[in-house]
C-alpha cells in the first residue's frame, strides 16, 4: 500500500540551514547535508531544502549544496527557492535535485510549469501555493512568502498548475502556518479530491495528532514539517511510529 | 566495471552517487564495444518509453542490449523498454526481452497518477532480493505499469492495481521502483546486483 510520506523541510541561507535548528553544531553548510542524512537514516520519506538566500551568490552557494545533499543522501530530496526560469532548474537538476518547487515565478509566469515539466517531467515540478482565507470567502494565492496577494484563487490555481504539467501541490494556509495549532484539514480535503495529482500539506503542525489528521479527514498524501523536527520536539521516526500507531500507512 | 547506458533519458546523477556510495566502478556510455566488454550492464531511464526506445533505435542499441549475457537491470523507464510492448510507445515494439504490456494505470479516486511515493513489495523472488522480506517499502514514480507475468519476481500494489515491481528473464534483471533513491533496501538490492 502506497505509504504516507512525512517530510522534514530545511530552510537553507547563503549555505547554511538557518530556521530553528536546535542540534549542536548543525551552523555551517556542512551541516545542512548531515541533517539531511541524519532524517534519511531516521526514516524521513523525502526531504525539502529551501534557499531563502537573497543574494547571488547565496544561490550560487545553494547550488554547490544541492550537489552535496545528492551525493550524501539516499532518499529523494526537492529543492525551492528563487527558481524563475527552465534554466534555474536545469541548473539544480544537474546538482543532483529530485524535484524542484515553484511558487511566485509560477504564479507570475504559468507558462513555466508547463516548459519544466515538457522537459524533465511532471515528476519533477511541485507547485507550491501559500494561500490565506480572505473576506470574499475564498483562498487566495500570495507570493513572496505571503506578503504579496495574487489574482490566483487556491482551488483553481492548483488545477491549472495540474493541467499545465505539476506533479505535487504542496499547499500552505498562511493564516495556519507557524501557529501550531494544526492544518485545514477541510481544505486540505477539499483540494485532494479535486485534483489527480498527490496534495503534501505544510505549514501548522503542532503535533503529530494534526500531521495524522491532515493525512486522513485532510486526504493529504504527505506531511511537510519544520519546527516540530527542528526543535527536538519530535524524531522523524517517533512520529512515523505514532503515526503507524493510529492506523496510517507509512514506512517504517 | 558496470557500464551505464547513456540514451539521453534522464539525468543519471542519482544513480551515479548511489554507486558511488557503493563504492562501484562504473562508466557512463553509449558504445556498443564498452557496453559488450562491461560485467554488468545498467539502463537507467525516468521520462516517456516511446521516446526511449527511439533514443535506442537511433543509437543502434537493441540488438547490442538483447545480445548480452552479462547482468543487466533496467530501472523505471529502462525495465519498461526491455518488456515487449508499451501504451506509452504507442504499440510500437520495444526490447521484448520480459513477456509483459505496459500499459497506464487509470486515474480514478485514490488513484492519483503518477503513483509517487514509497510502496512495498511482496512475492519477492531471486538473487537480486537475497536476505530481504516481503513488506519491505522502495520508492516508485511511474504512470505505466508492467502487469504481472512469468518473469514477475516482485510484486506491489496501487489502488486496486496489482503490477510487477520488478522482472527477470535470464540475466536480465527490471525494477519499476528506484533502487538508487530507495534509501538502505535500494542499497541492498543494488548491491545484490553488484554481487550477481
Amino acid at each position: 500500500m502506497l505509504a504516507k510520506r512525512i517530510i522534514p523541510c530545511l530552510d537553507v541561507k547563503d549555505g547554511r540551514v538557518v530556521k530553528g535548528i536546535n542540534f549542536v553544531g548543525l551552523q555551517d553548510v556542512g551541516d545542512a547535508v548531515e541533517l539531511g542524512r541524519r532524517y534519511a537514516l531516521e526514516g524521513a520519506d523525502e526531504l525539502v531544502y529551501l534557499d531563502i538566500s537573497a543574494t547571488l551568490e547565496g544561490r550560487k552557494t545553494f547550488a554547490e549544496l544541492v550537489s552535496r545533499v545528492a551525493e550524501a543522501v539516499n532518499i529523494p530530496f526537492t529543492v525551492g527557492g528563487g527558481i524563475r526560469s527552465l534554466d534555474d532548474a536545469s541548473r539544480l537538476l544537474d546538482a543532483g535535485a529530485d524535484k524542484i518547487t515553484l511558487n511566485s515565478a509560477a504564479i507570475a509566469r504559468p507558462e513555466l510549469i508547463g516548459e519544466i515539466a515538457a522537459k524533465y517531467g511532471r515528476q519533477f515540478v511541485v507547485v507550491a501555493i501559500d494561500a490565506k482565507s480572505c473576506p470574499d470567502g475564498l483562498w487566495h494565492a500570495t507570493t513572496h512568502g505571503g506578503s504579496r496577494p495574487s489574482d490566483k484563487e487556491l482551488f483553481s490555481w492548483a488545477k491549472e498548475a495540474e493541467d499545465r504539467g505539476a506533479g505535487e501541490i504542496l499547499f500552505t494556509s498562511m493564516d495556519h502556518d507557524g501557529t501550531r495549532n494544526g492544518y485545514p484539514c477541510p481544505v486540505y480535503a477539499e483540494l485532494s479530491d479535486s485534483l489527480g495529482i498527490p496534495v503534501i500539506a505544510s505549514g501548522g503542525a503542532g503535533s503529530v495528532a494534526d500531521i495524522a489528521a491532515v493525512l486522513t479527514e485532510g486526504k493529504a498524501d504527505a506531511a511537510l514539517a519544520a519546527s516540530i523536527f527542528h526543535y527536538g520536539q519530535y524524531k522523524v521516526a517517533e512520529v512515523k511510529r505514532e503515526l503507524a500507531e493510529a492506523g496510517i500507512p507509512v514506512r517504517l | 566495471m558496470i557500464a551505464i547506458i547513456d540514451y539521453d533519458m534522464g539525468n543519471l546523477r542519482s544513480l551515479e552517487n548511489a554507486l558511488d556510495r557503493l563504492g562501484a566502478t562504473y562508466c557512463v556510455t553509449a558504445d556498443p564495444d564498452t557496453i559488450r566488454k562491461a560485467d554488468k550492464v545498467i539502463l537507467p531511464g525516468v521520462g516517456h518509453a516511446g521516446l526511449a526506445m527511439d533514443n535506442l533505435v537511433e543509437r543502434e542499441l537493441p540488438a547490442i542490449i538483447r545480445s548480452l549475457r552479462q547482468p543487466v537491470l533496467g530501472i523505471c523507464v529502462g525495465m519498461q523498454v526491455l518488456c515487449r510492448d508499451s501504451e506509452e510507445a504507442h504499440g510500437k515494439p520495444c526490447l521484448g526481452v520480459f513477456d509483459a504490456h505496459v500499459r497506464r494505470f487509470s486515474p480514478a479516486p485514490g488513484c492519483k497518477v503518477p503513483h509517487m511515493g514509497w510502496n512495498d513489495l511482496g512475492n519477492l523472488e531471486g538473487k537480486l532480493f537475497k536476505d530481504m522480506k516481503s513488506g519491505a517499502y522502495v520508492y516508485f514514480v511511474h504512470s505505466y505499469y508492467a502487469g504481472l507475468c512469468p518473469d514477475t519476481v516482485a510484486t506491489c500494489k496501487y489502488s486496486d492495481v496489482m503490477f510487477s515491481a520488478a522482472l527477470r528473464y535470464e540475466n536480465f534483471y527490471g525494477t519499476q521502483f528506484h533502487p538508487e533513491k530507495s534509501g538502505s533496501v535500494g542499497e541492498k538490492i543494488l548491491q545484490n546486483f553488484l554481487a550477481l
